[in-house]
């Protein structure tokens, strides 16, 4: 069983999924194209809470202050000094990390729920900051100006493809960290911690010091999905970035998929984010809630039937099978 | 004295509220010892394990390991110096194989993968536990999660290995088994001090062995005379049953 080796099999199962992606937009809907967008993006930002949810056992249900901070630098430096939104992409990702370790570092004795609880704490001091704080258009928002499209821009007006392939770059790149991470020391070094502080300790790890590694890595690569979603939606303000349903939809795309999987948290997206868009089109429109409930009672069954997440149950089925 | 002693325990209180659990213990160990640390329930031998290594501030006293003071260092920081533990209620990391509990160990002296999966499993040649490799560790008998928890100690390079009642709760084959692998790593050039309960095991293997009884050390000495020694007998067993003896 090589965990650390890609066999061959999967190398080609792999290849042809990213072919499948790369052809799929070019014959898909606009709506389409958008809900696939929408669930990369999610994906994205699920691999990244599961480096410190599932594989570091720190339970977020803050990730959401991550991505607002991430669509907001980018677009105040785009706003204030017209610096290229990839600028701002890098800047946020920075302030994230930075603003993640400042928030774990006072937080790292605290697990479990107490910990779920301080995150949600933080995300919503930030919300209510944003929501205050003049600079960066309080309430109102920030609206990016439109320019010419271009990739330096970060912007595409004529077709969603550039942003298709741009959101599939980045789920790439996350799948990537976290699979670096996972079968690195650092990886040993965080599911030693989810077990308990203890036995990281006994076993010689800075627990401190890795926890933070785990939420830093995680803020940058959640704030690199928000800088895409304000270049993507050219209007943000706190009530459609930096609210708890966002961190609890990241939280459910992965544990859906499977926790503490490389690819479950991309799984639990392609199930829940075409099923919550599809749903809301078709259903939601007429106000009756249906979309919610069938949403609702998908979670229940998966949770119930699957707490290892459909990805969790499908890898120890052809672990079986071997 | 010209040697700087190997560990040195000089004079440790820990008091927990108005509880001493530890009351100015001191006591040393040479390089290549085996030593005991013997006394009933609640005599203070986890805390004192867990003073020398981190896991508890001490209040009072030092601790030098070959002659550099750790006092109230991070567990991590010594670890990384050598000074390795165990718990007595064994840990394991639950979702991961008995290979990857031990490469975890391993990642405190190598950082590459292949180096660290390489050591890992030397470990578990010596401590015979090849076969299971691929188990989960939560699989494991409780005296194959004993020997894990060994291996995992060892792939950490220690020099001084601290076992936390590694023979508690193992049939009488099992128990041979631990004693001839305990004797097998100080073979292998590691100081080893033990907590145990399990006089057998204590007669055994120990050079020296040092009783506590509700937080001070009362006796010290060879395995023999400690167990001969009438205060000892009144720690373990009351005044009355020895008045009885006499």
């Amino acid at each position: 069983m090589g965990m650390h080796t890609i066999s061959g099999k999967k190398l080609a199962a792999g290849g042809a999924l990213l072919t499948l992606l790369i052809i799929l937009p070019l014959v898909s809907s606009s709506f389409g194209q958008h809900v696939m967008i929408i669930t990369f993006m999610f994906a994205m930002c699920g691999v990244a809470w599961n480096v410190m949810g599932g594989y570091a056992g720190m339970f977020s249900f803050g990730q959401v202050a991550f991505f607002g901070i991430g669509a907001y630098t980018s677009s105040f430096l785009v706003l204030t000094f017209h610096l290229s939104p990839w600028i701002g992409l890098v800047a946020g990702g920075v302030i994230s990390a930075l603003l993640a370790a400042a928030i774990g570092y006072p937080c790292s004795k605290l697990r479990g729920h107490y910990f779920a609880i301080a995150s949600i704490a933080f995300a919503e001091i930030v919300r209510i900051v944003f929501t205050n704080w003049d600079m960066v258009g309080a309430a109102e928002g920030l609206t990016l100006p439109m320019v010419k499209e271009s990739l330096t821009h970060f912007m595409f007006h004529s077709s969603k493809l550039p942003y298709y392939y741009i959101m599939l770059l980045f789920l790439l790149l996350a799948v990537a960290v976290c699979y670096w991470v996972s079968t690195s020391k650092m990886g040993y070094y965080f599911r030693a911690i989810k077990e308990s502080h203890e036995i990281a300790e006994v076993l010689g790890v800075n627990v401190v010091r890795y926890r933070l590694f785990a939420i830093m890595i995680s803020a940058f690569l959640t704030s690199m999905a928000g800088t895409f979603y304000a270049q993507y939606i050219l209007y943000i303000d706190p009530e459609s970035v930096m609210i708890m349903p966002i961190s609890v939809q990241i939280v459910l795309v992965a544990m859906l998929g499977g926790a503490n999987t490389v690819l479950g948290p991309v799984v639990g997206a392609a199930i829940l984010i075409p099923l919550s868009e599809y749903s809301r089109a078709w259903l939601g429109y007429k106000g009756t809630g249906v979309d919610m409930i069938l949403y609702g009672t998908l979670i229940t069954l998966i949770s119930m039937y699957q707490p290892a997440g459909v990805w969790g149950a499908i890898t120890n089925l052809m672990r079986r099978g071997k | 004295m010209s040697a700087v002693p190997f560990l040195d325990v000089q004079s440790i209180s820990k008091y927990f509220g108005g509880v001493r659990a530890c009351d100015d213990v001191s006591f040393h160990v040479d390089r290549g010892e085996i030593v005991s640390i013997i006394g009933p329930n609640g005599a203070g031998k986890s805390t004192l394990f867990s003073c020398i290594t981190g896991f508890h501030s001490v209040d009072k006293g030092r601790v030098f390991f070959k002659g550099q003071d750790i006092t109230n260092q991070k567990p991590h920081t010594i670890a990384k110096l050598g000074v390795v533990r165990t718990f007595q209620i064994v840990q394991v990391i639950s979702d991961m194989t008995v290979l990857e509990n031990v490469m975890t160990g391993g990642f405190l002296r190598h950082s590459r993968v292949a180096d660290v999966r390489s050591h890992a499993e030397e470990m578990l040649a010596f401590t015979g536990l090849t076969d299971k490799r691929n188990h989960n560790a939560l699989e494991l008998s409780i005296s194959d999660k004993k020997r894990l928890e060994v291996s995992m100690s060892l792939a950490m390079k220690p020099e001084l290995l601290m076992l936390d009642e590694s023979m508690a709760g193992l049939t009488r084959v099992e128990l041979r088994e631990m004693i001839a692998l305990i004797r097998k790593v100080r073979a292998n050039g590691v100081t080893v001090l033990v907590v145990e309960h399990v006089m057998e095991a204590v007669m055994e293997l120990s050079d020296r062995v040092i009783v506590l009884n509700t937080g001070r050390k009362i006796v010290e000495g060879p395995p023999k005379e400690v167990v001969a020694n009438p205060e000892v007998i009144r720690a373990y067993l009351g005044e009355r049953y020895n008045a009885v003896r006499k």
